[in-house]
């Protein structure tokens, strides 16, 4: 891969991150998303970077508001025409944001498909359930009547419903069992890439870990690459390959699913993990963890590291410097001045921790000449190990 | 801590009950020929002054339909329900005050939101439908404000659900039902629709409303972290069923019925040993297994356990029966952990 150093080269835009895009059935570059309102701009993404092998799955967690579904939607060009959108998708190397509609459409049948969150309001309530599964498959002539009956049957009773279901009309199941009905649909047309947002936060345990399961067949046996968005850290770290945390609109922590959920680098990334409490756990009994404050408005974000005013230890320069994911161990990453050393600080123009000086230096989402700032939510992790 | 006695008992020494059902049945006949749906089958359920008892099990287990009977929104089919140990009376006047003093927190406080009303008018509207009366009622709407954690509450009176965040809308929804000063609060699935981070506080304040205020809690829920995190008693549910109760520890450290030790091992990052995914068709309430409602996705009927105990036919054949909802006692509802020889097999415990 190209090298670039830690803060990009000057003048250049700063190598993809982590491996080479080849092999990748998914790759997203610097993807930034804002939403025109009448109150102006909101920046609900801001450059978001990564990429993911086809059987592989990425687990993105992250506060209610933070950008998940935006970054979901964005993928299949699903975003209100408020959106304004920069960056690329690509998919098995054709640019999402720049496809014709044609093809975008074809892609959004069988290329990739989206399990949303609230399946109550995605479903239709005067038609029957098994009549919604083999929609799909008849509008593309992927069936006739008959086979397609068959097929609803099949799904329902693969996502763990009984096949007689199918002549149900949505209120009379429970909230888990339309949730199932949700994936059922989502797997209707065998999509390559699933995008899963929030797929099992109405479910139960018992259901959760069957839906799980499924999801781990298909990814491994038909090299489905999976993007599982979810605020359950706990479910990400079990069921993914690696995990990304975002915070306000960025990723703000990259690497190994397990690693970042047991010993997370980033001051938030720690919070939410301790926020999940373990059952038999006796620090956590009677003892609910939570993390005070809300997210940050997109339109009114904190200078500095957006994080800061609730970030249980920030220092006196966060609300200057805004950081970058910078390397944080092996094969991982985090946007925090704190996993930097002494040398790097320097390398990357932070100013140091018990240093009031330093301010002109300071990082803000304004480019900075020298091309030292603007590399944001952007994974170095070999470059500097 | 003001709690009563020792919160690990709840009422367990305080003698009667707030809220008790007896016998409980709810069925919802069947359409067009369909058999009627049994959704709540024989539960006897307790919960006492300043305790918070935690009702678990899986979707479409009954959980909601039970916590609907508890607050006298449905009638039993068979059993009751009782306030303070008096059957409640199904007229709408005498709901009226019962429900003054057993309010309903819902899951999604959007929902339960009107977008129109200030969060003033929201938490008022319950005490002026109660209670007609207005009179200082800007008192009473800052004081469940600032239980609630809202304050200063005088800072959120005109603000709309939009302008709040998930976190706070779910604390306008409990204000709302705090300030009819209720005894018990039954709470469906309370945090499931927010962020952990924020779901960490809401708990906090579940836990301090019980501790100041002595308020009882019937927190029903999917969620065994939840229940590990602020309750007093579990009570797990299968298919209509309350199939073991005891303390949290009793039946989250150390389980005894086959489901709640699959419901356990299951949990994302447990350390409960294999995995127990329970295959099979999903619990049907208009299809209820004779024998133990369990038997046919019990894995330890299938490993073959259950028959080295000598109970593999009973398991089949006869109902182990309803627990009774009395605090303090242990219970479980199957055969095969009341059968004295062999020992349940070791379990390798959740944390
Ligand atoms: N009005 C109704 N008519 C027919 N069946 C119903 C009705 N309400 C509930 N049921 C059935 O009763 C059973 C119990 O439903 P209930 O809503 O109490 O489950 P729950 O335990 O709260 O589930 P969840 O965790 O999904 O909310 C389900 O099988 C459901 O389909
Ligand atoms: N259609 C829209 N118009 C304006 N703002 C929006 C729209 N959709 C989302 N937003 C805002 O963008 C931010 C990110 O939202 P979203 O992607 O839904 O977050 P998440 O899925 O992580 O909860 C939030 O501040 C949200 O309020
Ligand atoms: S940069 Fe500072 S405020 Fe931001 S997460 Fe790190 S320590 Fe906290
Ligand atoms: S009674 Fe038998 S079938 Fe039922 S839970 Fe116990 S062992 Fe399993
Ligand atoms: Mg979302
Ligand atoms: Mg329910």
């Amino acid at each position: 891969m190209k090298q670039s150093t830690p803060a990009g080269a000057t003048g250049e835009r700063p190598a993809p991150a982590t491996a080479d895009a080849g092999g990748r059935y998914l790759e997203v570059d610097d993807l930034s998303v804002s939403y025109r309102t009448a109150g102006g701009e909101i920046p609900a993404v801001r450059g978001v970077s990564f990429g993911l092998e086809p059987g592989r799955k990425l687990g993105v967690a992250g506060e209610s508001g933070c950008g998940k579904s935006t970054v979901a939607l964005a993928l299949l060009r699903l975003l209100p025409r408020s959106a304004r959108t920069s960056g690329s998708v690509l998919l098995d190397g054709e640019d999402v944001l720049a496809m014709r509609w044609g093809r975008l459409r074809a892609v959004r049948w069988s290329g990739a498909s989206i399990v949303f969150q609230g399946a109550m309001h995605a479903l239709n309530p005067v038609q029957r359930v098994g009549g919604q599964i083999a929609e799909p498959l008849l509008v593309h002539g992927r069936a006739d009547p008959a086979q397609a009956r068959g097929q609803a049957a099949e799904l329902l009773e693969q996502v763990g419903l009984p096949a007689w279901r199918a002549r149900s009309y949505p209120h009379e199941l429970s909230g888990g069992q339309r949730q199932r009905a949700m994936i059922a649909m989502a797997l209707a047309c065998r999509p390559q890439l699933i995008v899963a947002d929030e797929p099992t936060t109405a479910l139960d345990v018992m259901i959760q870990a069957q839906i799980l399961r499924l999801i781990d067949e298909l990814v491994a046996g038909l090299d489905i690459s999976m993007l599982m968005i979810s605020h359950d850290l706990s479910v990400l770290a079990e069921t993914c390959d690696r995990l990304a945390v975002m915070y306000a609109g960025r990723i703000v922590e990259e690497g190994p699913a397990e690693e970042v959920f047991a010993a997370a680098r980033h001051p938030y990334g720690a919070a939410l993990s301790a926020a999940f409490p373990r059952v038999g756990d006796p620090a956590s009994r009677r003892a609910p963890r939570g993390l005070p404050g809300d997210p940050p408005d997109p339109a009114e974000l904190p200078s500095g590291c957006a994080f800061h005013p609730r970030c249980p230890e920030a220092q006196e320069r966060c609300s200057r410097v805004d950081p970058l994911l910078w390397p944080a161990g092996a094969d991982r990453s985090a946007a925090c001045v704190r996993v930097l050393t002494p040398e790097q600080e320097r390398a990357a123009g932070v100013p140091p921790a018990d240093e009031g000086g330093g301010a002109d230096r300071g990082h803000t989402a304004e480019p900075d000449p020298d091309g030292a700032a603007p590399a944001q939510a952007r994974p170095h992790p070999q470059e500097w190990s | 801590m003001s709690a009563p006695a020792d919160p690990a008992r709840g009422s367990a020494a305080g003698g009667a009950p707030v809220l008790s059902t007896a016998g409980l049945q709810i069925a919802f006949s069947g359409r067009s020929g369909r058999a009627a749906a049994r959704a709540v089958d024989g539960v006897d359920l307790e919960i006492g002054a300043g305790e918070i008892v935690a009702l678990v099990g899986e979707s479409g287990c009954g959980k909601s339909t039970l916590a609907r009977a508890l607050l006298g929104l449905v009638r039993p089919t068979a059993g009751a329900v009782s306030f303070h140990g008096r059957g409640l009376v199904y007229r709408p006047r005498d709901l009226k005050a019962f429900r003054r003093r057993v309010q309903l927190v819902l899951q999604d406080p959007t929902g339960a939101l009107n977008p129109r009303h200030t969060v003033y008018d929201a938490v008022a509207e319950g005490r002026r439908i109660h209670t007609g009366s207005t009179a200082d009622e800007r008192d009473h709407v800052a004081e469940a404000l600032s239980r609630a954690g809202l304050r200063p509450p005088e800072r959120f009176f005109l603000r709309y659900p939009h302008e709040l965040s998930g976190g706070q809308r779910q604390r306008v929804a409990i204000a709302g039902a705090l300030i009819l000063q209720p005894e018990v609060i039954v709470a469906d699935e309370p945090v499931a629709s927010l962020d952990a981070s924020v779901r960490g506080e809401i708990l906090q304040l579940l836990l301090r409303l019980r501790d100041d205020y002595g308020l009882a809690a019937l927190v029903v829920t999917h969620d065994l972290g939840l229940a590990w995190n602020i309750a007093d008693r579990a009570a797990v549910m299968y298919l209509g069923r309350v199939v073991e109760t005891g303390t949290v520890e009793e039946v989250l450290a150390a389980p005894r019925h086959p489901y709640t030790r699959a419901l356990l091992s299951v949990l994302p990052e447990s350390s409960a040993g294999e995995q127990q995914i329970l295959a099979g068709e999903p619990p049907d309430p208009t299809r209820i297994p004779a024998g133990c409602r369990f038997h046919v996705r019990c894995p330890v009927l299938a490993s073959g356990a259950a028959q080295a105990a000598g109970v593999a036919d009973r398991c089949r054949s006869e109902d182990p029966g309803m627990l009774g909802g009395s605090p303090g006692v242990a219970q479980v509802a199957c055969h095969w952990a009341h059968a004295p020889e062999p020992e349940p097999a070791e379990w390798a415990g959740p944390g």
